[in-house]
């Protein structure tokens, strides 16, 4: 067990639950206590189930397109909450269309997301990246167990 | 089988003392009494006289109980604060836990305890804190910081400890260091959006039984009792689970739900999964607890009427009960000045009638859960929050109110569906049973030693309404 604990869900209406199973499965094989909220959850449900859980991450699905309507003001939130200084991801399909990859990853990273990730993105980069970020915080480990 | 002989079920209530005369063999009532209220003075005054009243009515003298049993709401009830992290989440279940041992809540907070909180807390005085917080391996600043502030404040009650397992025995730690008797159980919220209630219940009710009834002063009455078992509140949640379940061999009514009205609340109590009735519906918030109790503080038929008419505005209140607005005006400062008012006249009764069914209306939708749809891109999908009552086959009235009204179906009826508000989850075509003898307690009671004489007493004495047309033909004539 890496003694960190992740928060995982497709946001706001959005009901592709595939690739979040997938991704869930793989961080929880990777040694994560993964608390996963599943499709259609609203911003504030990630926020408060990483409050309760002392989350280390959230992780943010979105696929149907609207994922920059569903993700605006989310580091606010947290911030908000009194845990603003949570890693936030964002993956999935997050614009309508095709757009320049930069400019999207831009507009994320803009709303206080750590980083955001292109489509396809492969759960074992996602794994190796989440290591070294944790690695790079260098903080202890906020679970208590 | 039972074994025969008799019980005696008692309820120290805030204005009466009552007895429930039981035959064990039949399960039927033999006879009842009532007294005053004297646990503010001394509690065995009203039982004597409660017992004289029995005596009275059985003819001249009592049988030997085999069993004297007894609940108690009486000096306030079992008052309660809990405290939670997040609101939704532990603050929420801690809530849930109280509730579902009986207690009143006094006061429920989320998140760092303020010092302004901790006053308020003090001021409260309560008899029991359930402190929450964090889930398994989840946050644990939050559960210590609440330790430590509780353990510096003046109050004095037991503190049950039901939050994050990592924390618990640092949060006792602090809480003993300031003296407070601590103690620790299973977390509420164990992960996320994962209920695990009953320990924390059971916990309260031992605390009651240990300290609160002598704390209270009701074990005066020891020596004319076997045990003061629990608050009276989870009797009547105790006795509706065991009508609802039944025993090995005998079945009970399945699920149902429990509508209780009060002068001063409106309690509604359900046992049953709640879970959608139709297919495809998605189900958010919080899991729902199989029993589940909820009390609505502003819905009572007199200390709070002026409260009923507030929410469901006079207007409302005008037509059903078919007075004008100044009747309804002048009817509602008459209750204001005399609480204990029994209505007089046609006029009065008509206007408790329909002070009935608001708060019967208001507080069943607040117990069930609600349906919207929402508008996904693909199409429309339908968002399940709280229980669905929709097919509870059973729906019990109890309260001064019911008992007394010419028509007790038509006001229980408010607790049904509406068509017209589709979106509240409330039983469709439920049975309507009326507990005319107030005896739901006295089944919770009696079913901790012979579960088989409880039943009987509920099923015998439970009095079916029959969509009212039984009241209505009595009515008429
Ligand atoms: C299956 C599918 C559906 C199914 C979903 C079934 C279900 N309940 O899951 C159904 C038919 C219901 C559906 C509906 C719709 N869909 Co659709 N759907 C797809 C499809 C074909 C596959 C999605 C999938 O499961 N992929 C497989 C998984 C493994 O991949 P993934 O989801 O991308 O996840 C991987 C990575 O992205 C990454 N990842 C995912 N999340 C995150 C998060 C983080 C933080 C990180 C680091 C990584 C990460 O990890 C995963 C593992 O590798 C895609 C097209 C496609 N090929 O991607 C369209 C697609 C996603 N759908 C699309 C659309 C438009 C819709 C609808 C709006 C169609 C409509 N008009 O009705 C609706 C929306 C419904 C709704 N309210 O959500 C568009 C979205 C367009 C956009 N974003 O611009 C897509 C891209 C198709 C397209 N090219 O137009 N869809």
């Amino acid at each position: 067990m890496t003694g960190r604990t992740l928060v995982t869900g497709v946001i706001g209406s959005d009901t592709h639950i595939v690739g979040n199973r997938i991704l869930t499965m793989a961080l929880e094989a990777a040694g994560y206590r993964v608390v996963s909220l599943g499709a259609l959850t609203p911003a504030e449900e990630f926020v408060r189930a990483a409050i309760e859980t002392a989350a280390d991450a959230i992780l943010v699905s979105s696929l149907y397109g609207q994922g920059e309507l569903d993700c605006r003001g989310f580091r606010d939130r947290c911030v908000e909450a009194g845990i603003g200084d949570i890693l936030l991801y964002v993956g999935g399909n997050l614009v309508v269309g095709k757009q320049p990859w930069p400019e999207v990853e831009k507009r994320f990273t803009d709303m206080g997301f750590d980083r955001a990730f292109p489509p396809g993105t492969r759960t074992d980069e996602v794994i190796d990246i989440l290591a070294r970020d944790f690695g790079a915080r260098a903080e202890p480990v906020r679970s208590a167990s | 089988m039972s074994d025969g002989g008799h019980a005696l079920l008692v309820d120290f209530g805030s204005t009466y003392t009552k007895l429930r005369a039981v035959d064990l063999a039949s399960g039927r009532i033999v006879g009842t009494g009532q007294g005053p209220s004297t646990v503010t003075t001394d509690v065995t005054v009203g039982m004597e006289q409660a017992l004289a009243d029995l005596a009275r009515r059985l003819g001249g003298t009592l049988p030997v109980f085999r069993h004297r049993l007894a609940s108690s709401s009486a000096a306030g009830g079992l008052r309660m604060v809990t405290v939670g992290l997040v609101k939704e989440l532990t603050a929420e279940a801690a809530r849930l836990a109280a509730l579902g041992a009986g207690a009143k809540l006094v006061g429920t907070f989320a998140y760092s305890l303020t010092a302004e909180d901790v006053t308020t807390i003090e001021d409260l005085a309560p008899d029991i804190l359930l402190l929450a917080g964090g889930t398994d391996g989840g946050n644990s600043a939050v559960i210590l910081e609440n330790a430590a502030a509780l353990s510096v404040a003046s109050i004095r009650c037991p503190v049950v400890v039901a939050g994050n397992r990592n924390a618990a025995t640092e949060a006792k730690r602090r809480l003993e260091a300031g003296g407070k008797p601590v103690v620790v159980t299973r977390n509420v919220m164990p992960e996320f959006g994962k209920l695990d209630l009953e320990p924390a219940r059971d916990a309260i009710r031992a605390i009651f039984i240990d300290r609160i009834v002598h704390a209270k002063g009701i074990d005066r009455a020891a020596g004319m009792l076997d045990a003061v078992l629990m608050p009276t509140p989870a009797a009547v949640l105790d006795g509706a689970q065991l009508i609802a379940e039944g025993i090995e061999g005998q079945g009970g009514l399945g699920p149902l739900v429990v509508v209780d009205i009060g002068g001063a609340t409106t309690d509604v109590h359900s046992v049953c999964s709640g879970e959608p009735a139709r297919s495809g519906v998605l189900v958010h918030g919080l899991p729902e607890p199989y029993l589940k109790r909820t009390v609505e503080g502003d819905l009572g038929m007199r200390h709070n009427a002026a409260a009923i008419v507030e929410a469901v505005g006079p207007a409302r209140i005008a037509a059903d009960a078919g007075l004008p607005a100044e009747r309804v005006a002048a009817l509602l400062a008459l209750l204001a000045d005399e609480v204990e008012r029994v209505p007089q006249t046609p006029d009065e009764a008509r206007f408790d009638r329909a002070l009935a069914r608001a708060a019967i209306g208001l507080a069943a939708a607040r117990h069930a859960g609600t349906v919207e749809t929402v508008y996904a891109v693909t199409g429309p999908v339908t968002v399940q929050r709280g229980k669905d009552l929709s097919a509870v086959t059973t729906l019990i009235g109890t309260g001064g109110a019911l008992v007394h009204a010419d028509d007790p179906a038509d006001l229980l009826r408010p607790a049904l569906a509406d068509p017209s508000a589709p979106g509240s989850l409330r039983p469709e075509r439920p049975r309507m049973l009326l507990d005319r003898h107030y005896l739901l307690y006295a089944v919770g009671l009696l079913r901790a030693v012979d579960p088989a004489a409880a039943l009987a007493l509920g099923l015998n004495h439970l009095d079916t309404l029959e969509e009212g047309c039984h009241a209505r033909h009595r009515c008429v004539s």
